[in-house]
């Protein structure tokens, strides 16, 4: 089979085009795909209506009708390669979930702690703390794919998956841990909660998480998770987000 | 005069405002939304004398009956179909018609397509949500409170935009309508994953005869017939799902994603149904026949700006028609904002001249 060359530009359609850094879930592959989106957001470029970073693409969605096709895809193709945009970024973002482990909560955590062989506070400990990345979001408004759970906390899905979830819950599947971000069924092992609302539509930012954010889960006690609530619900909570700059590699 | 208010008496099947979707928040996971068939939306407004992406009702199959309780407007219905009424008896659609308190407007059953388009003049005033009035349903956002139209409803209409009146009887000609053939084959740009597909795979897909399935909503319409071979896994990296993307999962069987399609998803696309061409798959109901052509991105193209030129042209005939004089009409205050049409009486030597004026898009 005829080797693959990194980056390509791949046509998706008549008002979507693609450009591919790669073929795997790594962090220096997805952070050129969050460069070269800012790259895009910074040029605004005519006739450009949405980017959609993902793992290890960029899809840069645009109006037929009012767009140079040929030139958005040379532009693309130049700022693939551009020396700033294979840099990746350099600032680190971290944005802390504040979250009640276990209980009605997290209901699954008995399971986890079995599965894995640790105590409730252990299973807390390593969930905690270890930031994860986020490659992307997807699948539901805000839903974030996360990377750099701690392996020792894999545990499988469940075999019959919940018709119904809170937003705010978190869970693991698999090596992965994750965040619902809306009320939605799904098979994901629930751990905790976070009363903080990922999404909220009427509020701007209606999505606090973004791709390439870092991901702190901060233990909290149910007298807080109660105040974090009422503030998510008047629209007024803000969450912590801490930014660094981080070593150049 | 005042703005319309419709009450829903009867909410048909699925009915919900769309506008031409909520673009710009793919990257944070929220879908697009917005009208299945962009082009009969956009027509239908620019009869009613609207900005072709205001906001109106999507009916699907069975259409809802609607009291018109308040105020005064234009109203014309495109796309599907569905048997429209005005109080009873047959209107036409691809038409202004006015409307105003005490009419009922309502949909005798469907007779060809899935979804009809109910654009009022003002547009359906529904707040704005990240930037959209689009109903996306699965996340309750946009719309009425998130939901499709129930039954007592009251759906407010904006503000007409200036000279809307002037609109009433303007008909759309059959030749700039969105009708679709039911048996045209879907033009399809091959990619981004096309290199995932053995030849065979590639040969079924393009030489086969598909069915709309039953599993076909505004999400995504699945294909029924013959399985589509890949290389290898059907399993890639989630990326990003354009509009019109033909996944094929491991089951083998197309999946054309549409306006409320999930933003990313994790399975093969074999390539992306054209944009004009989504919106006769979107007016295709379970059964019908599909079949796939591949073109070439450059093929594809000019069949948008085609669409453009149509929708240019009926603007054209509408700014004609909204001068001709045919029964007087009080004078427009403008509208709000800068205007982009407007009424005066010019007096020239001694004579009074009635103007009509308003701007239109420039046209390549």
């Amino acid at each position: 089979m005829e080797e693959k060359k990194y980056p390509r530009i791949l046509t998706a359609g008549d008002g979507c085009v693609v450009a591919e850094f790669g073929d795997s879930i790594d962090m220096a592959i997805n952070s050129r795909v969050a460069a070269l989106g800012s790259a895009v957001a910074k040029l605004d470029i005519p006739g450009v209506l949405d980017a959609v970073p993902s793992y290890r693409s960029l899809a840069v969605y645009f109006d037929p009708v009012n767009t140079d096709v040929k030139r958005l895809y040379s532009r693309l193709g130049e700022l693939c390669l551009k020396e700033d945009t294979a840099a990746g970024h350099e600032r680190r973002r971290t944005i802390i979930v504040p979250t009640l482990y276990g209980g009605e909560w997290g209901p699954d955590m008995a399971d986890v702690a079995a599965h894995t062989g640790f105590s409730p506070e252990e299973v807390i400990s390593r969930h905690s703390g270890r930031d994860c990345y986020c490659y992307m979001l997807g699948f539901t408004p805000g839903f974030s794919y996360l990377g750099g759970m701690d392996p020792a906390l894999e545990t499988p899905r469940l075999k019959n998956p919940r018709e119904v979830i809170p937003a705010g819950s978190v869970g693991i599947a698999a090596k992965q841990t994750g965040i619902y971000s809306i009320v939605s069924p799904g098979g994901w092992r629930l751990i905790g909660r976070t009363p903080m609302l990922i999404f909220d539509p009427n509020r701007d930012p209606a999505i606090f998480l973004e791709a390439g954010m870092w991901i702190r889960f901060r233990p909290i006690d149910k007298a807080e998770f109660d105040e974090i609530e009422a503030a998510s619900k008047e629209g007024t909570y803000r969450p912590e987000i801490l930014e660094e700059e981080e070593a150049s590699s | 005069m005042s703005a319309l208010v419709l009450e829903c008496r009867l909410p048909g099947m699925l009915t919900t405002v769309q506008d031409s979707g909520r673009w710009g928040y793919q990257g944070k996971g929220m879908p697009v939304a917005g009208a299945m068939d962009l082009q009969s939306f956009r027509l239908g407004n620019i009869l009613a004398g609207n900005d072709e992406n205001d906001a109106a009702l999507e009916a699907t199959v069975l259409g809802p009956t609607l009291y018109v309780a308040d105020g005064e407007g234009i109203a014309a219905v495109t796309g599907a179909d569905l048997g429209f009424q005005v109080n009873g008896q047959a209107a036409p659609m691809w038409t202004a018609l006015a409307v105003k308190a005490g009419d009922t407007l309502s949909f005798s059953g469907p007779r060809s397509g899935c979804r009809a388009y109910l654009c009022f003049s003002g547009g359906i005033d529904v707040p704005v949500v990240m930037e959209s009035r689009s109903t996306y349903t699965r996340a309750k956002v946009g719309g009425l409170e998130g939901r499709a139209l129930k039954k007592g409803d009251r759906v407010l209409c904006g503000e007409p935009r200036p000279l809307w009146k002037k609109c009433e009887g303007l008909v759309c000609p059959r030749e700039l309508r969105a009708v679709y053939p039911p048996d045209a084959p879907l033009r399809v740009v091959p990619g981004p994953q096309e290199d995932l597909f053995t030849e065979k795979g590639k040969e079924t897909f393009y030489g086969s005869d598909y069915a709309v399935s039953n599993s076909a909503d505004r999400m995504g319409y699945r294909m029924d017939g013959p399985e589509i071979e890949h290389t290898g896994a059907a399993d890639i990296i989630s990326d990003a799902i354009p509009l019109g993307a033909v996944q094929v999962p491991g089951h083998g069987h197309p999946i054309v994603m549409l306006a409320d399609r999930q933003t990313t998803g994790g399975y093969t696309k074999i390539g992306v149904v054209c944009s004009v061409d989504i919106a006769a798959l979107s007016q295709r109901l379970p059964g019908q026949k599909v079949r796939f052509v591949k073109i070439s991105l450059d093929e594809a193209l000019p069949l948008v700006k085609e669409e453009q030129r149509k929708r240019d042209e009926l603007r054209r005939l509408r700014a004609i028609w909204r001068s001709t004089p045919r029964s007087p009409a009080p004078v427009s205050d403008g509208g709000p904002g800068f205007p982009t049409a407007g009424e005066a009486i010019l007096k020239v030597d001694g004579e009074e001249h009635r103007v009509s004026w308003e701007e239109l898009q420039e046209v390549e």
